[in-house]
């Protein structure tokens, strides 16, 4: 490997400086507390209208897209191995909203979300996208978590999509995917591929039986 | 006789190692990927990946944060008796699997599709899934647990024998785009491709041919086994790599496997193993003894008979 990316510490309450610095493929590793929440949580939040279990963005500003490979013991302790995001577009009908009322500033998950979830969404609430590594480094994230803890809305949404606040330190690797302007590193490295497509198609053909709804044009975006 | 307890301890035992241990078959074929990947961000992921795996061996903690979902193929020899018949086998499989979610831990990733029922222990509906092989001879049982990762990666279609391989390869193509593209698919992988059956067995060959086939592995047909190469070669030249950065590894192998189909047909399936490429194989004998091993061998010549007698299965092996 050559020189490599840029890699940089960052607090899970950063200052707008610190997230104005951040550049797309940068490297990140957190300190401080981020807490998991997906679609049970933002359902649960943002649908339902039911209070934070904690004071969001005063304990964490970092919302983790994801849910650990955790459990709980009798006594309430916790055992925490590995951690490694969910894909993140799936939560774009509540990710608005849910910047607007957790002032979450560092959305952590897979995959990334849209640039118009960017344009709309993040960079009107100061917020930037961090991608896992991978997918995933689930080990290396496990050995940068201090400590859970706590664990809210076990028994109303189950350990998979329950809220995990937990301590880290040096937790990384992440990926700078989104930064304060909205630039998408995954968009730049999809129009670098598309490139090539045709390329790499040279010789193939299509289906004799096509499907409904069915593109062609392989630039378009899945998600 | 196997022993009912021995299944359930082995089984607890493979599900921990599936979840920790990267098999070296697909450990050798990354590195190999991660010494030709050219791509910065690509290869800045595949070191972050090869760090990961010591560290999960080093902490005994799970590779992966998203511990798939965990599922058992078992294959009999024909000799073999379980103590307490196949309802004490699946009874054992189902107990080791809710164990192990919580001593590892690993994911508690099952749930009712309606309801989102979760039972914090992998242990649900039709889960873990249960499959069934036998082998002439042997008074063995092998444990194969294979924890897939379920969302992205997989598709299916309806080809025709007009589509030709060159409809097999845009089908391929497609696929890896689509479900690379971000990274979806956790790539780079093994891809598994199903060829013919029907729908439902095309979708079996391809999941089989991802997750019980090994890196470097052929396909005993010549001329299927070339395709293999040229499929992996065709996938490593789209330019794209892992997390959908620009780079050359989406493929660190490609396993085929055909099973008869309508004469009017050429279904084909193509499915994604991942990064983590959790499996984990154990024999057991009717003497008490457990071996160990990640190759599950699973597509025997006996598996991919295609005359109606199989000599062999004539006479009773001692």
């Amino acid at each position: 490997m050559a020189a490599g990316p840029n890699k940089i510490r960052l607090s899970t309450n950063p200052t707008d400086a610190a997230i104005a610095a951040l550049q797309i493929g940068d490297i990140v590793y957190l300190d401080g507390t981020i807490y998991t929440a997906r679609e049970g949580v933002y359902m649960r939040v943002v649908e339902d209208g039911v209070d934070l279990p904690i004071d969001l963005p005063a304990v964490s500003a970092a919302n983790f897209h994801c849910s650990p490979a955790a459990t709980q013991h009798e006594d309430g302790s916790f055992a925490l191995g590995a951690v490694t995001a969910t894909a993140s577009f799936r939560f774009s009908k509540w990710i608005g909203r849910w910047l607007a009322k957790s002032g979450a500033k560092l959305i952590i998950g897979k995959g990334g979300m849209s640039p118009e979830d960017y344009r709309d969404h993040f960079v009107p609430n100061g917020a930037i996208y961090l991608t896992t590594v991978g997918y995933g480094t689930g080990a290396l994230l496990g050995r940068g978590v201090k400590q859970v803890r706590e664990l809210h809305w076990k028994k109303e949404l189950g350990l998979a999509q329950a809220m995990w606040v937990i301590e880290v330190e040096n937790f990384g690797p992440f990926i700078v995917e989104c930064d304060h302007k909205g630039n998408s590193l995954f968009e730049r490295e999809n129009a670098k591929i598309a490139a090539n497509l045709d390329a790499a198609y040279a010789g193939t053909k299509p289906a004799v039986l096509k499907r409904f709804g069915e593109t062609d044009d392989r630039k378009d975006e899945m998600i | 006789m196997i022993a009912i307890d021995l299944v359930q301890s082995t089984a607890e035992m493979l599900m921990k190692k599936a979840a920790i241990e990267i098999p070296d078959d697909y450990l050798t074929g990354l590195k190999a990927a991660a010494a030709a990947e050219d791509g910065d961000l690509s290869s800045f992921v595949l070191e972050a990946m090869l760090e990961n795996y010591e560290a999960a061996k080093e902490d005994s903690r799970a590779m992966c944060g998203d511990t798939g979902c965990p599922r058992w193929y078992v294959k009999m020899g024909n000799e073999a008796r379980i103590d307490g018949g196949p309802i004490a086998l699946e009874a054992a499989l189902r107990r080791a699997t809710a164990t192990a979610t919580s001593t590892v831990p690993l994911r508690p990733n099952r749930v009712h599709p309606l309801w989102r029922t979760d039972h914090d222990n992998n242990v649900g509906i039709g889960a873990p899934e249960i499959e069934y092989g036998f082998e002439p001879g042997g008074d063995w049982v092998d444990l194969i647990t294979v924890h897939k990762g379920g969302l992205f990666g997989t598709d299916y279609r309806m080809l025709f024998p007009s589509d030709g391989i060159q409809g097999i390869k845009r089908f391929f193509l497609d696929s890896l785009v689509a479900f690379g593209k971000r990274g979806l698919a956790c790539q780079p992988a093994i891809i598994g491709i199903g060829l013919g059956g029907s729908k439902d067995a095309c979708m079996v060959l391809g999941k089989r041919a991802a997750c019980l086939r090994i890196v470097g592995d052929r396909n005993p047909d010549p001329k299927i086994a070339e395709l293999e190469d040229e499929l992996k070669a065709l996938g490593n030249n789209i330019g794209m790599g892992a997390m959908g950065f620009v780079g050359k590894s989406m493929v660190i192998d490609c396993n085929i496997e055909v099973g008869y189909c309508h004469t009017g047909g050429m279904q084909m399936s193509v499915h994604a193993f991942c990064l983590s490429s959790r499996r984990a194989v154990a024999r057991i004998y009717g003497d008490g003894r457990v071996e160990y091993r990640t190759d599950p061998d699973w597509f025997t010549d006996y598996q991919r008979r295609e005359t109606v007698e199989w000599p062999q299965a004539q006479t009773k092996s001692d």
